[in-house]
This record gives structure tokens, C-alpha cells and sequence, in this order.
């Protein structure tokens, strides 16, 4: 493999607490390494800035409701098709782009290591076939757990080492990464057309409540060690007053405390926290509680959060919430997909237009940066999109742009057409703080792998670790003439480096790497109940065998990558 | 001696059964017994097992006979083809695997070719309404564990699925469906007195053709609102009297197949029945399936959504996707005269397409990939005999409800022979080296 090293450019990397000095950044066999050999070929990034590969904690990417969402939006297509050229193959889609648009959009904003965050689990060989087909990026899916009947029964009986026998085991047969919960309880109450709203709704029939749901799951996480902690959407998604569910929801991992060889210390991740932090009792006086949720947050250091921010424009919104995509097309009567998947989760898509003269959406785009603003921990606090729900993941160098750049947010301030009322639900206009280039690589790199369990392998440029690498066109030592500046900076890198292969080059792919797909093996003592009660639930419920229900072989996973866990 | 290969899956229809067993010789070679299956899916595996099945690609000379020849030199032949032409169609798709699905895409992609599945004429229409009003839909599981209300609307499966009732929709005891068939209530519309209305509890036997309007008069019986005394050939009694039904129940489910899709009111028939579908879930849960016809129809529409961003109907001549219905759909082209070479594989458009279409491919340079004699075969220059995808090699595949499955290598092919996927990365290598792609 080539060895290079990368001179004279202003290296920001919070894993070895470097800010912006002028530091070497030496690759060979595809890490970091101390020092290149004199054959290395030098990369001069005199005047740019450098940082590892950025991580993405929760984008929806690959899988059936991604899928779904390009079949049945055509219209996301237009003006957006890319032909094909020279390694690239055609591309298109805006807020769904086809996966070998998607690998190469991520890559040439510097992003390396990207978590699909939803995996249906009788659907993970459909998520792994497109996980092959995006390239460079290494990849991870999380199954989803919350509204498991497997979970659900044991959990009644807080059966903590069943469940984390099931999980472990749907683990292996899913290649999945960590456990994800999506709505717990509320999506099984779909399957009757009912939801649950509160974390002490009882879910039907299985007589168990999101609380317990969510407890137990962060047990059985820890008991098993597993590199991430437990991944929740609360239930409430969307409505206002919804943060006092989500408090509700946070005070549940009150006393938790991380179990694991990884490095993480948190034991559960709020995702796209915007969405969970809306005040008000009615869509007329919406408003946000940002403050109250990382107010908690701030205080409770076992938890993480991302931030789903709207970039205002027009997406598609896809969720294992069920009930919530059913309640969206009946706000905004656009077309509506639903897909319940037997005991497992549920899906639904609804295409949303985020338009900066609707008051609630300019309300939501300020809660989604008041909250990195607010948090003070950039460590525990990661910039998403939920792509696609807030918006495309593409629009990522715009959100750092609103984040770095008080200007920047003010010109959007004063776009708005209900700027008073922006001004009055949410204290966005008394922010005054800048996110600087060390915070955002904490943000966007060392923090959500830490909170992954990987980073003593991605996010930082410490030699050892993965050469993955972002050269930004962007000098630190000048003053920001036009914040628009940053956000063309961030939209395409000089260079991009993917496990010491270069593959960005002037923001033009230039080799689609080595894709690794991420996953855990977690391996546990012999557990014949549970083992019994799988062969019995596909023997009698399951509408497919288990023999054929794992993803096996080379066309599923082509290069996977086991991150292994020993919990015997 | 015999050895049997458990949890078969059955490349026949949409229903993509999995609990095939399979008896075979010991050296793996040879077929005996099929168990589990259909007739039809049984007769799928045994027809592989044919003495005079052909072998090896097929030439048509200029009288007509047939020359063969080996897999190279049909491959030479096909990227020569492909590489000619300035604008090809490659359709079928259905009856292979998703991986031969994605091969036959990069080869499209250097071709710039048109790329289009059975759907174009089969539930196309079905897409389209997709693509207008979204789809509340489950998997089939979710029917059989919970559904206590099934419609079966313009399909016949007793024929044409034989197995979805036995395992999916009417009959099974689900988790919350002790009963099975008996606490379920079926609703059969269909013009004719098929097999499958015979089971019925309510057999609308609705005019030929005004499906649109029976939809429509459902939506109006939902609301309890005012109804002419005949609609679509059925006494408004019956119309609120099945709507009540289907109100009343706890999770329903409407199948639908080729008789709303294409006949008269096509796409627009699938907006209306996906309204209903909608409007019952402001009473109950309500879910609607097409009946996809091919094993991997389903599959195909995947892949090409994933990869160009559309389910098909896909123009890449322009050197980037487009998608319109009616312009860039196979029949369309074909009769139109805009394609100047045909490739088909993993179905039959000989047999199904229209006439001038099947003369245009008999007119024009012209591959058929597919194990079996079709009329395409007979019309095409060039035959190219492979492996029984589902049989002799496996490969992902997605039911009806968009499950994957991975189909299982039951026998070996014949000697000599290739998959599909095998020839299609043959004709890719080559098309690349002619176009001097690295």
C-alpha cells in the first residue's frame, strides 16, 4: 500500500488534543503511523485544514424504507441524475440519492464511517445488499429492538440475560452493529392502529410499558458489553410538549453506568433530538424546550445525543415510528407508505417540504442548533440530519455553516417570514456562541466514535488508528469573509483518505477503496430457552424459515469487518 | 441413495414459498422428489431434470436452423451487440437473481441501454399509483398472525399463488388468528365465478372493467353516504354490507392482481383501492399487496430503485437515468421502433407481448438468456441456455411483500453450463475492454 504524508496543514484533532497547529500526518498500510518512510508521497496542505474522517451516528442510507422512499418519489429525482464518470457510475436522487451516489457524496465531504439507522431485522439482507452497493464508506446497521416480541415477552419478566441472548443472536444472524429503539411499544400498538404516547402507555396484548422496554434494554446492552450504548427515538416524536416525554425518557438511564472494553462511557443515545424537544400544547404556540432537554442533559453524563437538524428544504421523512408517519400525512396530505414487519417494527414514509415561511418549521430549524449550542460537551453532542428527515445529509457542510457563523444564522433569522415568532418560541436569536473547527471535530468525528466504541479505531489522527483522513480547503488563520465560504469548503474536500487509500482528490472520487462492513459478534453462554423460543417463533409465527433468515455470504457481505464481544 | 435439502425456495411465483424439501441423488446431480410445493412450483423443479433440455448457446443461421456455439463466443456476440447498438433494450429480469439483476445494470450503464422488467406489464400500473398516492402495506406474516378481514380484489389465487391462502391469508393460525380460516371473513371481487370467489363469504361479481367505480362507491359506503341503487353491476346493499365487514374487523388486507391493473382504468384503479386502504384506517388497520406475478419481480424493481433510482421503465441513453411510463416502457419502444437491439432474460415477452412487438424482435439483433424454449427464444438470433436460478444457483430474491429471500442451489447444472450472473460478467468484461473502460 502507497505511504503518505500529509505537511503543513492545520490539524484539528480532539483525540490528541491538537487545535489547529501545524502537525504532520503520516500514513502507511492503511493507519496513521508516527513517521512515513522517505518514498512517502507528500501531500502539501499549506493552508487547509485537516481532519480525520468525519463519523455518522444515524442517517437513514440503505434498506427497505430508503428503497421505498426512491420508488415511489420519482419526482426526488429531477434535475439531480448524474451521468456516468470515470470511476463514478449514474447517480441520482436529492433527499434519497441511489447508494453509489450516496458512498461518493458522503466521501467528498469527508465523511468515512456511516451508520444506517434502522434495520428491520427479517429485512437485513435487503440493507446489506445496498450497504455493498455504496461505495468507499465502511458501513453499520442497527436492528431495531423496541417493539421486539422476543424483547417484549422476556422483558415483562425483566428476563435482562434472555434479552441479551436474543439480542446477541439476532446480532450475528442480522450483521448488526447495536440495538436500536424506535417509538418502544408504540410501534407493535400500530400493528392495531394505536400508538404509545407516554414512556407508561401500556403497549397491547404484551402488557409491558416503553419504561420498562428502554430499562431493560440498556440492561441487556451492558450485560453484553456491546461497543455502542442503546439508540433510542422516544416515543411522542413530533408533537408539541413532547420533551416532557423525553425527559421522562432520559431519567430512565438515571444510575446506568457503562459496561464495556470500548471506551464508551455514556449507555444511551438520544437521536435526532430536535424532534423530541418541542414545547407548546398546539401547533400555534409551538415552541422550543431545547433548553430543558440539554439542561438534563448537560448534567447526566451517561448520555449522548445527535442533533437532527432541518435544513429547510424538501425531503422525505422515513422512521420505524409507524403511527408518527401516519399522523404526518394526515398534517400535510402527502403521500403516505406504511410497512408493518411481523413481530418485529414497522415502517412508514411521507415526503415533507420544510419551508422557511411556515413558523413551525423555521421554530424547528432553530431548536435544532440551539441544542449543539447549548450543550457543552461538543464530546457527547453530534450533528446529524436524520437524514432524510431533516433534511439530506448533503446539506451538512450548511448546518456547520449556521453552527460556526452567528451572521450566517442571522441572515436566515431575518429570511424568515415569521422571523418575530422564530424570535419569541426559542432564544436562537441570543445565541451568540460560534462552534470553532476543534468543537466541530469533536462533533463530527471523536464523539460519535467514542460513543460508537470506536474510537481507538476511527475519529482521530493518533498513529495506530484507521488512516481515514479530510483535507478541507479551508485556513483557520483567515478571517471568514462570507460565511457561504465555509459551507463550500466542507461540500468537497482536497483530499479524502479511506483506510490510507486516497479516494477524494479536488472533490473528485479518484478509487472506491476497500468498503468494510461494520458489525458486532457478541458471544454469549449457551442459552438453550432462548434458543428453543427462536425455533418456536419461526416455526409457528414467522411467515419464512429460520434457516433462511440470516444474511449469509459473500453477496451480502463482502467485506465484513467484526468488532468481537465476549460476554460468556 | 438419497439425500434431502431442507427449507427450499421455490422460484416460481411472488408468493417465494421456503419450505420446499428437495430429494436428490447423492452426487447432487439429479432431482427425485419435490415435496411442500405447488403442482406448478413442483413441475419447476422437475422440468430442470428434462432430457432434452438445450445445453449450450444457440446461433440462427440465415435459414433458420441453429448453430451452436460456446459460451464465449455468445458472449463475444452479446457485448458485440450491446456495444453497436445506439440504443438497446434490456428486459426481464423477474426470473433471476438479484445479483445477475445488478451485473445486467453495469452492462446496461456502458451500453447506455433501456432497462425494464415485467412490471411494464404487470403492476407498472401499480407503481404508478404508488407513485401518486403511497402504499400502506405489511408483510405477509403481519396478515397471517393478525388479519381477520382479507380481500381479494382482480386476482385468482388458487391458481395463479396456490399456496398464499394455506400459508399466508386465509387458512393459517397466526399468533392472534388461533382459528385461522374461521375467524376470518373473505371478500372476493371478480368479474368471474373463479375458484378462489368460491371460498368467499361475499363474492362481489362486479361488471367487467368498473372496478374504478366499485373503489369509488366503497369509499362512499365507508361513510355511510348515499349510494345509487347499482353500482358497477352490484345492488348497494351488498356494497354497505361488505363495507361494514371490513370496518368491523381488527386488521384487514386487500390482495390485488392483474384483473384492477390492467384492465380498463389501470393505475387509476390502484389510486382508488389504495384510497379505501387509507380510509379504513381511520375505523381499523387496513393494509393492501399487489400479487406480484414473477419470483423476483419484486427484486428487480429493487435493485433498479436502489441503483438508477426508479423501479422500471429506466432510459439510460442519454448516459443517466430516466423514467417515463408510456415513452421509456418496453411495449412502447418496441412498437415504436426506437430500439435497435433486443436482450432479454429471465422472462417471456414472445409470449406475452404484443404481436408487431414479437415480430420487431424477430426483426432486430436480438439475445435471449433463459434455461428453458421460450417464443422469445424462437424469435431471438441468439439463445443462450443457462442454470436454473433457484435450482442449480442461488441468489437473492424478494417476495411479493419485499422480504428478501436467498434462493439455495438444489443440483448441479448440467456439465459445462453457466448461471446467469456467470455469462452477464463474460458479456460485461468484454463490452469494457470494447469501450476501453478500465
Amino acid at each position: 500500500m502507497s505511504e503518505y504524508v500529509i505537511k503543513n496543514g492545520h490539524v484539528f484533532d480532539p483525540v490528541q488534543g491538537i487545535k489547529g497547529d501545524k502537525a504532520e500526518v503520516a500514513i502507511k498500510d492503511g493507519k496513521i503511523v508516527e513517521k512515513a518512510g522517505s518514498g512517502a508521497k507528500v501531500i502539501d496542505a499549506k493552508g487547509m485544514t485537516v481532519m480525520a474522517g468525519a463519523v455518522e451516528i444515524h442517517a437513514h442510507i440503505a434498506g427497505p424504507k430508503v428503497n421505498l422512499g426512491r420508488i415511489y418519489r420519482p419526482e426526488d429525482k429531477l434535475f439531480t441524475c448524474t451521468p456516468t464518470k470515470g470511476m463514478e457510475r449514474m447517480g441520482s436522487g436529492n433527499s434519497i440519492p441511489s447508494t453509489f451516489k450516496t458512498g461518493y457524496e458522503y466521501a467528498k465531504m469527508g465523511y468515512t464511517t456511516c451508520m444506517e439507522a434502522a434495520m428491520p431485522p427479517m429485512f437485513s439482507r435487503h440493507v446489506h445488499e445496498e450497504i455493498r452497493d455504496t461505495p468507499i464508506i465502511d458501513e453499520g446497521a442497527f436492528p431495531v429492538f423496541g417493539n421486539n416480541w422476543f424483547v417484549m415477552e422476556y422483558l415483562k419478566n425483566h428476563e435482562v440475560e434472555n434479552t441479551a441472548a436474543y439480542i446477541a443472536w439476532m446480532l450475528r444472524a442480522t450483521k448488526g452493529y447495536a440495538v436500536k429503539v424506535v417509538n418502544p411499544g408504540g410501534t407493535e400498538a400500530w400493528a392495531w392502529g394505536l400508538n404509545c404516547l407516554t414512556v407508561n402507555d401500556p403497549v397491547p396484548y404484551f402488557d409491558i410499558t416503553p419504561a420498562e422496554i428502554v430499562k431493560g434494554l440498556i440492561e441487556a446492552n451492558e450485560y453484553l458489553g456491546l461497543p455502542h450504548s442503546m439508540h433510542i427515538h422516544p416515543n411522542n416524536l413530533g408533537n408539541p410538549g413532547c420533551y416532557e416525554t423525553t425527559l421522562d425518557t432520559l431519567k430512565l438511564a438515571e444510575g446506568m453506568k457503562a459496561n464495556n472494553k470500548f471506551g464508551r462511557e455514556s449507555v444511551m443515545h438520544l437521536t435526532h433530538t430536535q424532534f423530541h424537544s418541542y414545547g407548546g400544547t398546539n401547533w400555534g404556540d409551538f415552541e422550543s424546550k431545547a433548553k430543558e432537554v440539554t439542561d438534563y442533559v448537560n448534567k447526566n453524563r451517561n448520555i449522548t445525543i445527535d442533533t437532527g437538524n432541518v435544513t429547510l428544504d424538501e425531503t422525505t421523512t422515513m422512521t420505524a415510528d409507524g403511527p408518527f408517519e401516519h399522523h404526518l400525512t394526515g398534517l400535510n396530505h402527502l403521500k403516505w407508505a406504511n410497512v408493518d414487519v411481523e413481530l418485529e417494527t414497522a415502517a412508514g414514509v411521507v415526503p415533507y417540504i420544510y419551508s422557511p415561511n411556515i413558523s413551525v418549521c423555521a421554530i424547528q430549524w432553530a431548536i435544532g442548533l440551539e441544542i449543539p449550542l447549548m450543550m457543552k460537551d461538543p464530546m457527547r453532542c453530534y450533528i446529524t440530519t436524520d437524514h432524510p428527515n431533516a433534511g439530506p445529509f448533503t446539506r451538512y457542510p450548511r448546518v456547520f455553516k449556521w453552527l460556526m457563523s452567528t451572521k450566517a444564522r442571522e441572515e436566515q433569522i431575518n429570511a424568515f417570514k415569521h422571523k418575530d415568532k422564530v424570535l419569541t418560541q426559542t432564544s436562537i436569536g441570543s445565541l451568540d456562541r460560534e462552534i470553532s473547527l476543534y468543537e466541530l471535530a469533536q462533533m463530527t468525528r471523536a464523539g460519535p466514535a467514542k460513543s460508537l466504541g470506536l474510537g481507538n479505531m476511527c475519529g482521530g489522527l493518533k498513529p495506530g488508528m484507521d488512516a481515514d483522513v479530510a483535507i478541507y480547503n479551508f485556513n483557520p488563520e483567515k478571517p471568514v469573509a462570507n460565511p457561504d465560504d465555509i459551507e463550500k469548503a466542507f461540500t468537497r474536500c482536497a483530499f479524502t483518505f479511506k483506510s490510507g487509500v486516497e479516494v477524494v482528490r479536488n472533490g473528485e472520487i479518484v478509487s472506491t477503496g476497500h468498503k468494510r462492513t461494520l458489525w458486532v459478534n457478541a458471544k454469549i453462554k449457551d442459552n438453550p430457552q432462548v434458543v428453543r423460543d427462536i425455533n418456536e417463533k419461526f416455526l409457528k409465527y414467522y411467515s419464512m424459515t429460520q434457516a433462511n433468515y440470516e444474511s449469509l455470504g459473500h453477496h451480502f457481505v463482502p467485506n465484513p469487518f467484526a468488532i468481537e464481544v465476549d460476554a460468556t | 441413495m438419497t439425500k434431502i435439502v431442507t427449507d427450499v425456495i421455490c422460484p416460481f411465483c411472488g408468493t417465494l414459498c421456503d419450505d420446499l424439501e428437495v430429494a436428490a441423488t447423492d452426487d447432487g446431480k439429479k432431482i427425485i422428489e419435490v415435496y411442500n410445493a405447488c403442482v406448478i412450483g413442483t413441475e419447476k423443479f422437475l422440468h430442470s431434470q428434462a432430457s432434452d433440455r438445450v445445453t449450450r448457446p444457440r446461433l440462427m443461421q440465415a435459414d433458420g436452423s441453429y448453430k451452436e456455439i460456446s459460451y464465449d463466443e455468445a458472449a463475444e456476440y452479446t457485448a458485440q451487440m450491446m456495444a453497436k447498438a445506439k440504443k438497446p433494450l434490456m428486459y426481464g429480469w423477474s426470473s433471476t437473481n438479484c445479483e445477475a439483476q445488478s451485473m445486467g445494470h453495469e452492462i446496461a450503464e456502458l451500453a447506455k441501454a433501456c432497462v425494464d422488467n415485467t412490471a411494464a406489464v404487470c403492476h407498472g400500473t401499480t407503481l404508478i399509483a404508488v407513485q401518486d398516492i403511497g402504499l400502506p402495506t405489511c408483510t405477509l406474516g403481519e396478515v397471517k398472525n393478525r388479519a381477520d378481514r382479507i380481500v381479494f380484489w382482480g386476482c385468482n389465487p388458487a391458481h395463479a399463488h396456490p399456496r398464499h391462502m394455506s400459508r399466508y391469508s386465509i387458512f393459517p393460525r397466526g399468533f392472534f388468528t388461533g382459528k385461522g380460516h374461521k375467524n376470518r371473513k373473505l371478500v372476493v371481487v371478480d368479474p368471474r365465478p373463479t375458484d378462489t370467489a368460491k371460498m368467499a363469504d361475499i363474492h362481489l361479481q362486479v361488471t367487467q372493467g368498473q372496478d374504478y367505480e366499485l373503489l369509488n362507491a366503497f369509499r362512499v359506503a365507508l361513510k355511510g353516504e348515499w349510494l345509487p341503487d347499482v353500482v358497477a353491476g352490484i345492488p348497494k346493499e351488498k356494497i354497505y354490507e361488505a363495507a361494514d365487514i371490513l370496518k368491523s374487523g381488527r386488521f384487514g388486507i386487500i390482495f390485488f392482481g392483474m384483473g384492477v391493473t390492467q384492465s380498463l382504468g389501470k393505475n387509476h384503479n390502484i389510486d382508488e383501492a389504495i384510497a379505501v386502504t387509507k380510509d379504513l384506517n381511520d375505523y381499523t388497520k387496513f393494509s393492501i399487496m399487489p400479487m406480484r406475478g414473477h419470483y423476483n419481480v419484486t427484486g428487480s424493481g429493487e435493485v433498479m430503485a436502489w441503483q438508477f433510482g426508479y423501479p422500471y421503465s429506466v432510459d439510460l441513453t442519454r448516459g443517466f437515468a430516466r423514467y417515463n411510463p408510456g415513452d421509456t416502457s418496453s411495449i412502447d419502444l418496441l412498437s415504436r421502433g426506437d430500439v435497435d437491439a433486443m436482450f432479454t432474460i429471465g422472462s417471456d415477452p414472445g409470449a406475452h407481448f404484443p404481436f408487431n412487438c414479437v415480430k420487431k424482435i424477430s426483426e432486430l439483433p436480438s439475445v435471449c438468456i433463459d434455461p428453458h424454449l421460450t417464443p422469445t427464444s424462437g424469435v431471438s438470433k441468439l439463445h443462450v441456455p443457462v442454470a436454473f436460478n433457484g435450482v442449480e444457483a442461488g441468489g437473492s430474491c424478494y417476495r411479493m411483500d419485499n422480504v428478501p429471500i436467498d434462493c439455495r442451489k438444489v443440483v448441479e447444472p448440467p456439465e459445462g453450463m453457466l448461471t446467469d450472473e456467470q455469462f452477464l460478467i463474460m458479456v460485461r468484461d468484454r463490452l469494457k475492454k470494447m469501450k476501453g473502460v478500465a
